[in-house]
């Protein structure tokens, strides 16, 4: 709940904004999509069965068995991976976590910002790295979407006097396959997605909210007079 | 004779429910100037029952084993049927309750609720803020997220500063493990779900009881017992039922729309009611970079901090946090004024009250911050202030100048 | 505190408008509370159809799988089986199986949609317990010359004929549940789900 102090929000950089809508079923099914095909090769989000998912999102059972999924698992399942945690690890250094809550421990504009930093650097096993996320041990999986980014960095001189290195703007390597506005939305379609997976129940408890309050409020009104008219004779 | 009235009449032949309900309600009569601040007794009993009842349900599907909690409390949230409005219920309700609570003893201060002949009711209050604590502490151990259990190897490791080579085997027994463990999350569990609870209720019970027998206090402080009409009845009193009830139903009411804003908009209160990094599972090799226990407790996380180890020892904030809960005890014989209400007391009352406050939620809010350099020096600071509040009382109630206390009750 | 000037007909209107409010409010709030206890999604997919391969299910003998954690059977049944049934008749509660025990495209005698092929909810209609498969002829089966194979069950000594109809004058009142079924193909039965044009 605390920032650290001095600290950006997002690793090298303060958060961008998510401006991502969870009444956007177009850019749900959108995200799901995208996640199946990209993410979800290493990352599994096992709290979350393909059922709930198809029925949330408006996605018809059977096309989603189709086109979804495409190990042996039923609709019913949840929606795990099968890479086996030692391959992993040699592979990644660290096992890739489960996302089904990633938008809640990490937020929502986190993701968004993770996902759009990635650049080049040589030094690294997979050759990228990210701004939000320091030396982190997975691939660029968007390059061909969003092309290779070089990051340029500025020194700055600190409150104290002391150098520091910030980041400075993005320089396009390589083109990839989406525009800059194109892949920002798919972006945004993942992570409304992983927001979305993060509680499913957003989906609804906003609605009810608004009906309980407006309950209460007209009952206070008969309960509120009542209290006035017993009240009439105390003095 | 209707049929009802004679049903009536065979039970209370037999059982005393038409006496308990004057005696607790219909005659029981309650100074008719309750403001305010008298709403919160009765919201922390409906919260009780919401969080007892919410409690029950969520055992239903709740899996406590270290292998399958984390996993179980996702699938209430998900699988299970409304599982996410009951969760939400009990999360909201675990922080509405010490809301209600602060505000409700708040009140006692205000008011010496906890003077002559209310000291037991103090008392007993005081016992249900700390089961209430044990309460939550433990039930915060149960989603087996990382501040749960990071937060709970915490808080258990401050039994392992007890001095004399008892530290370590005490909190090896309250663990039951070398670590947090299963084993402790199973304890927890079972003390969660009945041991507290079960005390709460009896202790709850104790203070309606010792309440009822000397009769509520009021804003003014007046006793109303010593104005009577011919029938014996308080001129200030009016009963309880249906007086009171009515005018609680209002405060329930808007309680529970407040309750709802969280509940139904923003359940995580942006990290203050369910912290982000609980939506990690726990994983005894990794420590979050920043732990924080739940805002209601703190405050005394921000006083055991500010006490430097002495000898090499973190005993003694330990002990001065202990120490803060202690001296609440004892406020009913630390308190020499001769008025009740602080609407009779002098400037020095009203002072130290309000700059107490001000420590109490400095103090909460350093909690939160990261211990050493500015932050350190203001839990220190605040910490003297708090104490010094209970310390100095003796003298600053003596002295202070008080205005004479009305015969009768004010205002309604 | 006086009762002069207190309007006992508002007070009563009220106190009558906020508890038919609140009444309505609380029974609202009961609901989640009752439907938190009915099967989870979990338990939902976990009850979902089940496929059965019946192609190695020999003549007179029994397999049993499981459908919404209840033990399903499947009995194939010989030529001889199927005489034996209309001859037991008499004997039967319910010979033409005239209690909806079973989905409308199965019924008489024989209940199943191909007579060779029985399939049963392996409950107890009495109180729930699993039936034994007697298959056995006559005395050797323990249950009289008479016994044409069947089922008994241990708990209240309950009888069954091979197409789940109880015995007259046995503890169960009803003949065993038929489940919605279907086949997909000769040797393949879908559990769970109503054969198609079916009521």
């Amino acid at each position: 709940m605390v920032q650290a102090a001095g600290g950006l929000s997002c690793g090298k950089i303060d958060c961008y904004k998510a401006n991502t809508d969870l009444d956007n079923k177009a850019s749900l099914q959108r995200g799901v999509k995208l996640f199946v095909n990209y993410c979800m090769g290493c990352h599994s989000t096992k709290y979350m069965s393909y059922e709930r998912m198809s029925t949330d999102l408006g996605l018809d059972k059977e096309l989603v068995l189709k086109n979804l999924i495409f190990s042996d698992a039923k609709i019913g399942d949840y929606m795990t991976i099968a890479m086996p945690a030692e391959d992993a690890k040699v592979w990644f250094g660290t096992l890739p976590p489960d996302l089904s809550l990633v938008a809640r421990s990490r937020g929502k504009d986190w993701l968004y910002t993770y996902m759009k930093t990635f650049y080049a650097d040589d030094s690294r096993p997979f050759g990228v790295n990210n701004l939000a996320f320091s030396d982190v041990g997975m691939p660029h999986v968007f390059e061909e979407l969003e092309g290779l980014k070089k990051a340029v960095f500025k020194i700055e001189e600190g409150a104290d006097g002391s150098k520091v290195e910030v980041f400075d703007k993005f320089e396009l390597l390589t083109e990839g396959s989406m525009s800059a506005a194109k892949y920002d939305q798919a972006v945004l379609d993942i992570v409304n997605y992983l927001d979305y997976t993060g509680e499913p129940a957003k989906l609804v408890r906003y609605s009810l909210g608004v009906k309980v309050i407006l309950f209460l409020i007209i009952l206070l009104i008969p309960a509120y007079l009542m209290k006035k008219a017993f009240w009439e004779d105390v003095h | 004779m209707s049929k009802m009235q004679s049903l009536m009449g065979w039970v209370d032949a037999r059982f005393p429910a038409t006496k308990m309900w004057k005696e607790h309600l219909s005659e029981y009569y309650a100074p008719k100037n309750f403001n305010f601040w008298y709403f919160f007794g009765s919201l922390a009993l409906l919260v009780l029952v919401l969080q007892i009842v919410t409690g029950i349900f969520l055992t239903m599907n709740y899996k406590p084993d270290a292998e399958m909690a984390f996993a179980s409390v996702e699938y209430i949230m998900r699988d299970v049927e409304w599982g996410w409005l009951i969760r939400y219920l009990h999360s909201t309700g675990a922080s509405a309750f010490f809301i209600v609570v602060y505000l409700h003893m708040f009140r006692g201060l205000m008011y010496g609720s906890y003077k002559k002949p209310r000291e037991l009711i103090w008392i007993f209050g005081m016992l249900i803020y700390v089961a209430l604590m044990a309460e939550a502490f433990m039930g915060y151990l149960l989603p087996w997220g990382q501040m749960s259990y990071w937060g709970a190897q915490v808080i258990i490791s401050l039994f392992g500063t007890i001095p004399f080579g008892l530290g370590e085997p005490i909190s090896e027994w309250i663990r039951g493990d070398f670590v947090v463990a299963d084993a402790t999350l199973n304890r927890f569990f079972a003390f969660h779900v009945i041991a507290v609870p079960l005390i709460l209720l009896m202790l709850v019970v104790a203070h309606i009881i010792a309440l009822h027998e000397v009769g509520s206090n009021n804003p003014d402080g007046v006793d109303i017992k010593k104005n009577k009409d011919a029938n014996g009845i308080p001129k200030d009193g009016i009963p309880f039922h249906p007086y009171y009830t009515v005018k609680d139903i209002v405060g329930v009411i808007v309680f529970l729309i407040l309750f709802s804003m969280v509940l139904f908009f923003v359940p995580d209160l942006w990290g203050w009611f369910l912290e982000k990094d609980n939506f990690v599972p726990a994983d005894p090799l990794k420590t979050p970079e920043h732990i924080v226990p739940l805002w209601y407790f703190t405050p005394f996380y921000a006083i055991l901090r500010a006490v430097p180890p002495i000898l090499n020892s973190q005993f003694p904030g330990v002990a001065a946090m202990g120490l803060a809960i202690v001296v609440l005890f004892l406020v009913p014989w630390l308190d020499r004024s001769p008025v009740r209400s602080i609407r009779y007391r002098g400037g020095l009352y009203k002072i130290a009250l309000a700059v107490f406050v001000v420590s109490f939620l400095v103090l909460g809010w350093l909690g939160t911050q990261p211990a050493g350099g500015i932050y350190l020096t203001l839990s220190q600071i605040f910490s003297i202030v708090y104490f010094a509040f209970f310390i100095l009382m003796p003298w600053y109630t003596s002295i202070d100048k008080t205005k004479p206390v009305p015969e009768r009750v004010t205002d309604k | 505190m006086s009762k002069e000037g207190v309007d006992l007909g508002k007070r009563r209107f009220l106190t009558a408008t906020t508890a038919v409010v609140g009444g309505a409010g609380v029974a609202a709030a009961i609901i989640p509370f009752v439907t938190y206890m009915t099967p989870s999604a979990k338990a939902r997919a976990a009850g979902a159809p089940v496929e059965v391969d019946i192609s190695k299910l020999e003549p007179g003998k029994k397999m049993t799988v499981e459908w919404r954690k209840k033990p399903v059977w499947i009995v194939r049944r010989t030529d001889q089986n199927m005489t034996d049934l209309v001859a037991l008749n008499d004997k039967m509660a319910d010979p033409q199986s005239t209690v909806p025990q079973q989905p409308a495209y199965v019924k008489g005698e024989a209940r199943s949609i191909k007579p060779e092929f029985m399939v049963m909810v392996g409950l107890c209609t009495h109180l729930g317990c699993s039936p034994t498969f007697k298959p056995e002829m006559g005395a050797a089966s323990g249950h009289g010359a008479d016994w044409k194979g069947g089922f008994y069950c241990p708990c209240h000594g309950s009888t069954f004929d091979l197409s789940g109809r109880v015995y007259a004058g046995v503890p169960a009142p009803t003949n065993l549940i038929v489940p919605p079924h279907k086949y997909l193909t000769d040797t393949t039965i879908l559990i769970g789900i109503d054969q198609e044009g079916a009521a």
